[in-house]
C-alpha cells in the first residue's frame, strides 16, 4: 500500500438505503480527524428513493476537485448503478465491494477487485441494522479513522433519535469495520497534519450565505430553483437571526424586483438563482444598471440550455451574465473558485456592489455550490457593503450627477429635501427622463467609467506559477487546473494558472501583464461552445498559439485529462 | 352646481371673505396648470390665454384681499375646510380641455366657471340668515356678475372655431 | 401608512416642478391632483412617501411628485414596492399602474400582492386601453371594441379588477372616478390609512384613444351602499356592479402582513458556528 496524497470513496445504494447520509457521516468524521475533504453527490430523477452515489475524496491537502480514479466503491446494492458509470471512473488499483450477484459489466470491465459483501443481509441480522452503517464501517476502516472518532460523531448526529438507535448504528459500524479488517485499499492516506486555523464542513452554498449576510445583505427574495435553493434555506433563518429577512416570492420576476426596491430603500439585497431564473431577471438587472441601484444575484450555473439538466454543472451562463443585457449596461460578474471561496467572493461581491452601485452577478455553479467539503477556515477580510451617501444637502441634490469617480451620493428615502424619481428611462443628472445626446452620453459614461476607475486590487484573479504556457480557466474549473499543474511542474512542465475571478469589468491591462512572457495558452472550461474562450478572444490580447479544451456537463473535468492536454503540448 | 352646504362652513363674515378668496387662488393654480399643460403641447396662443386668465383671477384675489381689510384673508382661507362633495366653483374642468384646443374654449371654460361662482354666491345671498353676511355676499354677488360680462366681452372677440378646429394630421405617437 | 411624524403641508408641496407630458383632457391630471390633496390631507411629508410605478401613461406620475419615486419596468411595481415596504415599514408606499401594467403583464403580482396583504396602497389608473403604445386592447377593455392589434374587438371578455382583488385577499377594495376630485381624494385617503392591503381603482378616461369615455362623468354613480367588512357581501354585490359604481365597496379586517425586520438578536460572528468540526 502506497501513501498517496489523495483518496477517493464512492459510495451507491438506491430506495432509501441512505447512501447520501453515510457520505455526509464520512466526510465530517474525516474533517474531525483532521483531513481535508469534498463531497459530491450525484441522483437519480425521484424526489425519494431513487439511486444515489456520495462521491468523497479526502487529502491531507485541501480538495478542490475529483480524482481521476476512485479508490474504493461500496455498493450497498446495484440498482440502476449504470447511471453513474461515467462519474466514479475505476481502475485495476481500485477496490469494489458489494454484493457478489449482479455486478455491473462496467465494474467488472474496469480490472477493479471485487470483493463480495452482502451489506444488506449483514444490516438484516442485526436488531435495526442500517445497511448504510455497515457501509460507513467498511469505508472508515478501510480508510483508517478511529472507531471513537465515529462514535462521537453518531453522539451527535443520532442525538435526538434515542439510545437505541445509537447503539445501533454502532454495531452496525463495528460490523463494517470487522468485515472489513481483513482487506486493504490499495493507498493510504498520511496521519493529517495539525492545523493551526479551526476546521469547518460546509457546502458552496453556505458559504456564498455566509458570505453575503457578512458583506451586509439583509434582504433577499427568491424564488427556488435547483440547485440555488439551499442558499435560500440558509439565509431564512440566518438573516432573521441578524435582523434580516428573506421573503418567498412568486416567481423570479418578483424576486428581482423586490431586492431592487428594498436597496433603493437603503438596504443591501440578494437573490439566488440558476440559470432559468437568471434569464428572466434581465430585464430588471438592466434597470438596476440604468438607476444605479446595488444588488447582488447569485446564479448558481447548471447544465443548459432551457431546463437542461438541473442537478449538473456546466459553465455555460458566461454569455448570459455578461452580454444578457439589453442596450449598453456595464455591470459586474464575479465567480468563485471553490467552496471556500463562495464565501470571499460573495462578500466582496456584496461591496462591489454598494461601492459601484451596480448589479454584481456571482457566477457559482452546481459543482461547488452543492458540495460539502472539511476546509480550514478561512481567513476574514474586511469588505463589508457600504455605499455612498448623500450628505450635505444644502443645494439641488443631483442623484445622478457627473464627475469624479463616476460614483454619484444615493440618497436614502426617508432623507427631506433629497427627493427623486429612480427611473429605466435615460435621464439627466437629476434624474428626470431625457433624451437628449449629451444626458444619454453622459450618463453611459458615469456608469462604464465608475465600474473602469476602481481599483479591484488583487483579488481580480488567481495568478500562479510560471513558463510560457499558460492555463487559462475560472469558476470552478480551478481547483482541477491547479492540480494538474503541480502534475505538470512534477514532470518539469513549468505553466502558469491565470483564473480571473473578476469577470467584468474587463482587465486588459492586469492581464496583459499576467501573459508576459507567455507564448502558449490552454483555455480549460466546462461549456460546448468555448463560451470562455471567446470572451478572452474579444477582450484581451492573446498570444497566437492558444488552445481550447472545453466539454459541456454533466461529467466534471478531471485534473488528469488537463494535465494530459498540457503534456501533449510540450514541444 | 355649486352648493354652499357642501362647501367650507360659514359662521362669520371672515369665512365669507376666506372662501371668496379661496375660490379666486383655486383658479388662478388650475389656469396655471392648464398653461403649463398647454406649454408641453406647443399651443402657445392657449398659453398666453390661460396666464392671462390666471393673471385676471389673480387680480381678482388681491381686490378681495382689499375689501376684507383687517383680515387676514389668506391664513383664513388655509383654516378653512376644503370643498368636500363639490369642486371650488371656478376651478376649470380639466376633462374639458384639448390640446389644440382654441382661446373661445378656454373662455367658454371661464365663462362657465365665472357663472358657477355667481350663481354659489347667489344662494348664499338667499339661504343665509345674517345680515352682514348676506350683505358681503351680495358685494360677491355684483362682483361675479361683472366678471361674468367681461368674459361676454372678450368672447365677442373670439369667434368660435370651425369644425375642423381637432383636426390633427399627424397620427399619435408611441412612446414607451 | 407610514409611523413617522406628520407635517403640515400644502397639496401643491407634493408636486415636482415637472410639467406632466399626458394629453390635456386625461383623467390621470385629475388624479395627480387627487394624490397630492390626499398626501397634504395624510399629513405625511413628501420624503416619507415612496410612489412606485411601470410602465404606461398612468406610471408617468412619480416624476410629477415631490415624493421619493421609482418608475419600474412593465408590470413589476409591486415587487418593487413589496421590497421597499418589508425593509423600510416606517414610509408610505404607494403604487401605481394602469389596466395594462397592472392587469396584463403585472397580473400575477397583483394576485400575490393582494394575497400577501403588505401594508401598501396600489391605485390603477383604468382607461381600458393601452394608451402609450397607440390604442391597442387592454383585460379591461369591452370585447368589441374595434383596435389596429384586434379589428372587430378581441372577442374575448374583460377582467374585473375589483372581483380579482377581493377573491385574491386584498384588505381594501374601492373604486373611484378620475373627474370626482373630492370622492376620489377622500377614497385614496381612506386606502392609505386602511392597513394591509388597498386597491383603488379609478375609472380614468383616456381623451385619445377612447373619446367615448368621456360619457363616463354621466354613468358614475355612487354606490347606494356603505362598505362592508364582509367578504361574502362585498362579493354579492359585485355581482350586480355595472362597472361604474364608485365608493369603497370593502374594507376588510385581516392583519397586514409584516415580516419581522430590523431587529438583530445575534452577531454575525456567530453564524459560522454551526459549521465549525
Amino acid at each position: 500500500m502506497r501513501e498517496t496524497p489523495s483518496v477517493s470513496v464512492a459510495i451507491v445504494g438506491s430506495g432509501g438505503a441512505g447512501a447520501l447520509t453515510t457520505g455526509n457521516l464520512l466526510l465530517e468524521a474525516a474533517g474531525t480527524a483532521g483531513w481535508h475533504g469534498f463531497l459530491t453527490r450525484s441522483v437519480g430523477p425521484q424526489i425519494r428513493g431513487g439511486e444515489a452515489a456520495a462521491l468523497i475524496r479526502l487529502s491531507t491537502r485541501p480538495v478542490e476537485c475529483p480524482a481521476d480514479c476512485f479508490d474504493l466503491l461500496i455498493a450497498v446494492d446495484w440498482l440502476n448503478v449504470d447511471r453513474f458509470h461515467g462519474e466514479i471512473p475505476l481502475g485495476p488499483a481500485s477496490l469494489v465491494i458489494g454484493d457478489a450477484a449482479d455486478v455491473p459489466a462496467g465494474i467488472t470491465a474496469s480490472g477493479a477487485r471485487v470483493v463480495a459483501m452482502p451489506i444488506k443481509d449483514m444490516a438484516k441480522a442485526l436488531p435495526d441494522g442500517r445497511p448504510n452503517m455497515i457501509a460507513l464501517g467498511i469505508a472508515a476502516g478501510l480508510l483508517g479513522l478511529r472507531r471513537e472518532v465515529l462514535a462521537t460523531l453518531l453522539g451527535k448526529r443520532l442525538a435526538d433519535k434515542g439510545r437505541a438507535a445509537i447503539d445501533a448504528s454502532t454495531a452496525a459500524i463495528k460490523a463494517g469495520f470487522d468485515a472489513a479488517a481483513t482487506l486493504e485499499l490499495a493507498v493510504r492516506l498520511p496521519d493529517p497534519e495539525p492545523d493551526a486555523a479551526s476546521r469547518w464542513l460546509i457546502s458552496g452554498n453556505e458559504a456564498t450565505g455566509l458570505g453575503a449576510v457578512r458583506g451586509g445583505i439583509r434582504f433577499a427574495a427568491a424564488y427556488p430553483i435547483t440547485p440555488a435553493t439551499e442558499i435560500l434555506e440558509w439565509l431564512a433563518p440566518n438573516l432573521a437571526k441578524v435582523g434580516g429577512v428573506l421573503m418567498q416570492a412568486e416567481d423570479e420576476l418578483a424576486s428581482i424586483n423586490m431586492i431592487i426596491g428594498a436597496s433603493y430603500g437603503g438596504t443591501p439585497s440578494l437573490t439566488a438563482t440558476s440559470g432559468p431564473g437568471l434569464s428572466l431577471m434581465m430585464e430588471a438587472l438592466g434597470l438596476a444598471t440604468a438607476a444605479e441601484i446595488p444588488i447582488v444575484v447569485v446564479d448558481v450555473m447548471r447544465a443548459g440550455p432551457s431546463t437542461g439538466i438541473p442537478t449538473k454543472s456546466e459553465q455555460a451562463d458566461l454569455n448570459l451574465a455578461v452580454y444578457g443585457f439589453h442596450g449598453d449596461a456595464p455591470h459586474l460578474v464575479l465567480a468563485p473558485q471553490s467552496v471556500a471561496d463562495c464565501l470571499f467572493t460573495t462578500q466582496w461581491a456584496v461591496f462591489l456592489a454598494e461601492a459601484l452601485q451596480a448589479p454584481a452577478i456571482v457566477l457559482s455553479d452546481q459543482f461547488i455550490g452543492q458540495a460539502r467539503a472539511a476546509i480550514s477556515r478561512p481567513a476574514d477580510v474586511a469588505f463589508i457593503g457600504r455605499r455612498l451617501a448623500a450628505t450635505g444637502l444644502g443645494e439641488t441634490y443631483r442623484r445622478y450627477a457627473l464627475g469624479g469617480s463616476g460614483v454619484s451620493p444615493m440618497a436614502v428615502p426617508g432623507t427631506r429635501g433629497a427627493q427623486y424619481t429612480a427611473d429605466g428611462l435615460t435621464h439627466n443628472e437629476q434624474g428626470l427622463p431625457s433624451g437628449s445626446a449629451a444626458d444619454h452620453g453622459g450618463q453611459l459614461d458615469k456608469r462604464r467609467d465608475k465600474l473602469e476607475r476602481f481599483s479591484y486590487g488583487d483579488r481580480w484573479a488567481s495568478l500562479e506559477g510560471d513558463g510560457d504556457l499558460a492555463v487559462v480557466t475560472w469558476g470552478s474549473l480551478t481547483g482541477a487546473v491547479r492540480e494538474a499543474l503541480d502534475r505538470a511542474r512534477a514532470d518539469g512542465v513549468a505553466a502558469r494558472l491565470i483564473a480571473p475571478r473578476l469577470l467584468s469589468p474587463v482587465q486588459p491591462e492586469r492581464f496583459a501583464a499576467a501573459l508576459r512572457g507567455v507564448s502558449r495558452l490552454l483555455v480549460v472550461e466546462q461549456t460546448h461552445g468555448g463560451q470562455f474562450h471567446r470572451y478572452l478572444r474579444a477582450h484581451y490580447e492573446l498570444p497566437g498559439d492558444v488552445r481550447a479544451f472545453h466539454r459541456p456537463g454533466p461529467l466534471p473535468i478531471r485534473p488528469g485529462e488537463i494535465h494530459r492536454e498540457i503534456l501533449e503540448w510540450r514541444s | 352646481m355649486t352648493d354652499p352646504a357642501k362647501g367650507p362652513a360659514i359662521s362669520g363674515l371672515a369665512d365669507l371673505f376666506a372662501i371668496a378668496y379661496r375660490i379666486e387662488i383655486d383658479a388662478v393654480e388650475r389656469y396655471r396648470l392648464l398653461a403649463d399643460q398647454m406649454e408641453v403641447h406647443n399651443n402657445l396662443e392657449l398659453v398666453d390665454t390661460f396666464r392671462d386668465l390666471a393673471r385676471a383671477e389673480g387680480l381678482h384675489a388681491e381686490e378681495i384681499r382689499r375689501l376684507a381689510g383687517d383680515i387676514d384673508v389668506a391664513a383664513q382661507s388655509r383654516r378653512i375646510g376644503g370643498w368636500t362633495s363639490e369642486q371650488s366653483p371656478e376651478e376649470a374642468d380639466l376633462s374639458a380641455v384639448h390640446y389644440m384646443m382654441t382661446p373661445w374654449h378656454a373662455l367658454r371654460m371661464a365663462l362657465a366657471g365665472e357663472q358657477r361662482a355667481l350663481a354659489f354666491f347667489e344662494r348664499i345671498v338667499a339661504s343665509t340668515e345674517d345680515a352682514r353676511i348676506k350683505a358681503l355676499a351680495q358685494e360677491f354677488v355684483a362682483e361675479e356678475t361683472e366678471h361674468v360680462a367681461l368674459v361676454h366681452r372678450l368672447l365677442r372677440r373670439h369667434p368660435p372655431p370651425p369644425a375642423t378646429w381637432a383636426d390633427d394630421p399627424d397620427p399619435p405617437v408611441s412612446q414607451e | 401608512m407610514s409611523t413617522a411624524e406628520t407635517r403640515a403641508c400644502r397639496p401643491a408641496d407634493y408636486r415636482s416642478d415637472v410639467k406632466p407630458v399626458w394629453c390635456p383632457g386625461c383623467g390621470d391630471h385629475h388624479i395627480l391632483l387627487s394624490f397630492t390633496r390626499a398626501f397634504a390631507e395624510l399629513g405625511q411629508p413628501p420624503e416619507q412617501i415612496a410612489v412606485f410605478s411601470g410602465i404606461g401613461c398612468s406610471s408617468r406620475i412619480p416624476a410629477y411628485t415631490n415624493c421619493y419615486g421609482f418608475h419600474g419596468v412593465h408590470g413589476r411595481s409591486l415587487a418593487l414596492a413589496a421590497g421597499l415596504k418589508v425593509t423600510r415599514p416606517d414610509l408610505t408606499v404607494v403604487v401605481a399602474s394602469g389596466d395594462g401594467d397592472g392587469y396584463s403583464i403585472g397580473g400575477n403580482h397583483f394576485l400575490h400582492a393582494c394575497r400577501r396583504n403588505l401594508d401598501l396602497t396600489y391605485v390603477v389608473m383604468d382607461n381600458r386601453v393601452y394608451g402609450m403604445t397607440k390604442g391597442q386592447p387592454s383585460p379591461t377593455t369591452e370585447p368589441d371594441f374595434d383596435t389596429a392589434l384586434s379589428p372587430g374587438g378581441t372577442g374575448v371578455s374583460p377582467f374585473h379588477p375589483l372581483v380579482i382583488a377581493l377573491a385574491s385577499g386584498a384588505n381594501f377594495v374601492a373604486r373611484a372616478f378620475s373627474g370626482d376630485l373630492n370622492g376620489t381624494t377622500g377614497i385614496l385617503v381612506d386606502a392609505i390609512r386602511h392597513p394591509g392591503f388597498s386597491f383603488v381603482e379609478i375609472l380614468s378616461p383616456c381623451v385619445t384613444f377612447r373619446p367615448d369615455e368621456k360619457e363616463w362623468k354621466g354613468k358614475v354613480h355612487q354606490a347606494p351602499v356603505q362598505a362592508t367588512d364582509d367578504p361574502g357581501r362585498a362579493a354579492r354585490r359585485l355581482m350586480t356592479d355595472d362597472g361604474f359604481n364608485v365608493g369603497v365597496l370593502y374594507r376588510g379586517s385581516r392583519r397586514p402582513y409584516r415580516p419581522e425586520f430590523g431587529h438583530a438578536g445575534v452577531d454575525v460572528g456567530e453564524l459560522e458556528k454551526e459549521f465549525a468540526l
